[in-house]
């Protein structure tokens, strides 16, 4: 009777030896068909539907038991977000703390998309990307880096620049879109394409200190276009590379979009739609506005649409989809000279004036010796101390010189662009406000010098 | 006689920019025959607060397109926009759309 017992037990404790190791071996499986092969899509294609999970395996209950314990998810919102396809359009400052916190949460497939490539002066606030990615493309580090995070959620990084061609095939395919991009025409195909498809869009933006949130087009609430019908004029349009942003804000708003994401994919829904969070970090003050209704004259919501298929956002918004540099051409060529041209003038030394009209703020990361600081902006205004300076420095320069020429200002920034509008600030000024000088413009600014003429020179 | 308004004028996302940097305005409204609306003050601060490119604010008779403009934290749309009458002790906000991420 005894040794019945034990041999059955013996017997049990083998069998139950094999079935741990049968179930090891099917989760790595399964491990290994959902993530670690992540394949980076050059372009749209359909995806198979997703299923999501008709209940939690004992692994989940322990992974996400801190909010299932929420009455506001609980077990039913945590399989509803199993359930739940994100496209995060843009995957730096805002992207990276979006998809991160998504993936943790558990949703069950995130479409990753950027076209773009990591950069060290990425890394301050693309917190998905490290060091050893600078070059790859950043869905793709994106990608690799949520499903270390977590491996059961399905990762999709398209390496692509959504257009007007494939933004509805793609869009289309998803539950909710998450828009992180960095610029204007994007922003509106973004709208267009979920407004024809149907998808509510979680839309946030930072710059400088600052961030907005909305939700668009969500349960009867306004889209974009009923919001800003009319595109801000391109010069009126700072991009993060020239304005400058602190990492933690967009950090903070790619949260916050997170939050609503998780609020609509679970069923709790979003509270942000037909209102716009804003955030001043510098003062640290949250407000909420309450903004208009669903419009009916909207172009593309509206009752009557004009937009019924996707259009041409660059030539509708007059700049391009990309949160590049744009290239001013205000002067003509006999009113610029080239970086290597400005060599030669300082090694010949030549008499003339360098002036830097970038802000103070820049001029302190890096200067070329020798130049005179006036911001474009205290040219434009006309600020009489800067005019004095300026002023003396020409007559300065004219007493140095021989015979009557003009003494020759050089005008220099960081790309280009301001300066071309120094050059024609200080054409209007000369002979009138300041003695009359031959101002010329040096193309493509310190960048262009640091590339050809001293590579040393720090560039930012 | 329309007595004064005192009004607290706000700018951000970028717009505070053409005011010097200076985000808060405390202004006061003259007194006038008539009641000040959102047009009238659009004039005003272009005459007395806006000293440089007024083109980056204004357009035609109202705000440039990307610039939000919230009366009493509500989008001035839902207020009645140009036509709204200012009341004394308004909060007026002007933001400028941001587009980085
Ligand atoms: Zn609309």
């Amino acid at each position: 009777m005894a040794q019945e017992v034990c041999s059955l037990k013996a017997q049990l404790e083998e069998r139950e030896k094999e079935i741990s190791a049968l179930k090891n071996k099917l989760a790595q499986l399964e491990k290994k068909g959902h993530g670690s092969e992540l394949k980076l899509q050059n372009k749209v294609e359909p995806l198979s539907p997703l299923s999501g999970k008709p209940a939690l395996s004992n692994q989940d209950i322990m992974r996400y038991s801190r909010q299932l314990l929420l009455p506001e998810l609980g077990v039913k919102g945590q399989l509803n977000l199993s359930k739940t396809s994100v496209l995060v359009v843009g995957c730096g400052g805002l992207g990276c703390p979006l998809a991160q916190y998504l993936a943790a949460a558990g949703i069950g497939r995130l479409g990753l998309l950027d076209y773009d490539e990591v950069e060290l002066s990425n890394l301050h606030r693309q917190v998905l990307h490290g060091e050893e990615n600078q070059g790859q493309a950043k869905a793709l580090s994106a990608a690799e880096s949520v499903q270390r995070l977590n491996s059961t959620v399905e990762c999709i990084p398209y390496h692509l620049q959504l257009t007007p061609e494939n933004a509805l095939q793609l869009i289309q395919q998803y539950d909710i879109v998450a828009d992180c991009s960095d610029n204007v025409p994007t922003r509106y195909l973004v709208n267009d394409a979920c407004v024809l498809s149907g998808t509510p869009l979680v839309s946030a933006s930072a710059l400088r200190m600052e961030g907005q949130l909305t939700v668009y087009n969500y349960k009867g609430g306004p889209c974009y276009r009923c919001l800003y019908p009319v595109p801000p004029p391109p010069e009126t349009v700072t991009n993060c590379s020239d304005g400058g942003v602190l990492g933690v804000v967009p950090g903070l708003m790619g949260c916050f979009q997170a939050l609503e994401v998780i609020k609509i994919a679970s069923g709790q829904g979003s509270s942000c739609s037909q209102q716009l969070l804003m955030l001043d970090a510098q003062d640290l003050r949250f407000r909420s506005i309450r903004l208009r209704p669903k419009q009916a004259g909207c172009a593309v919501c509206g009752e009557n649409p004009s937009v019924t298929r996707l259009i041409d956002y660059e030539a509708f918004c007059g700049s391009a989809a990309a949160d590049k540099c744009r290239k001013l051409h205000l002067l003509s060529n006999n009113q610029r000279i080239t970086v290597q041209e400005y060599k030669s003038i300082v090694d010949n030394s030549s008499p003339h004036i360098l002036l830097d009209v970038r802000p103070l703020v820049e001029v302190e990361i890096c200067n070329l010796p020798f130049s005179l600081n006036i911001p474009l902006s205290s040219l434009e205004d006309r600020r009489s101390e800067d005019i004095q300076l300026l002023q003396e420095r020409v007559s300065q320069l004219k007493q140095q010189m021989a015979g009557d020429s003009q003494p020759a200002v050089y005008v220099l920034c960081k790309q280009g662009n301001d300066s071309q509008k120094a050059v024609q600030v200080l054409e209007k000024m000369s002979g009138s406000e300041v003695d009359s000088i031959a101002v010329k413009d040096i193309c493509g600014g310190l960048v262009a010098w640091a590339m050809k003429i001293d590579p040393t020179f720090p560039q930012y | 006689m329309a007595a004064p308004v005192a009004l607290h004028l706000e700018f951000g996302g970028g717009a505070e920019l053409l005011f010097s940097g200076q985000k808060e305005h405390h202004v006061t409204l003259p007194s006038q025959s008539e009641p000040w609306d959102m047009k009238q003050l659009l004039v005003w601060i272009q005459r007395n607060l806006l000293k440089e490119r007024p083109e980056l604010f204004v357009q035609g008779d109202s705000v440039r397109p990307g610039i939000l403009v919230l009366i009493n934290d509500a989008d001035w749309e839902l207020m009645g926009k140009l036509d709204y009458q200012l009341q004394d002790k308004d909060n007026v906000v002007f933001i400028s759309t941001l587009h980085g991420g």
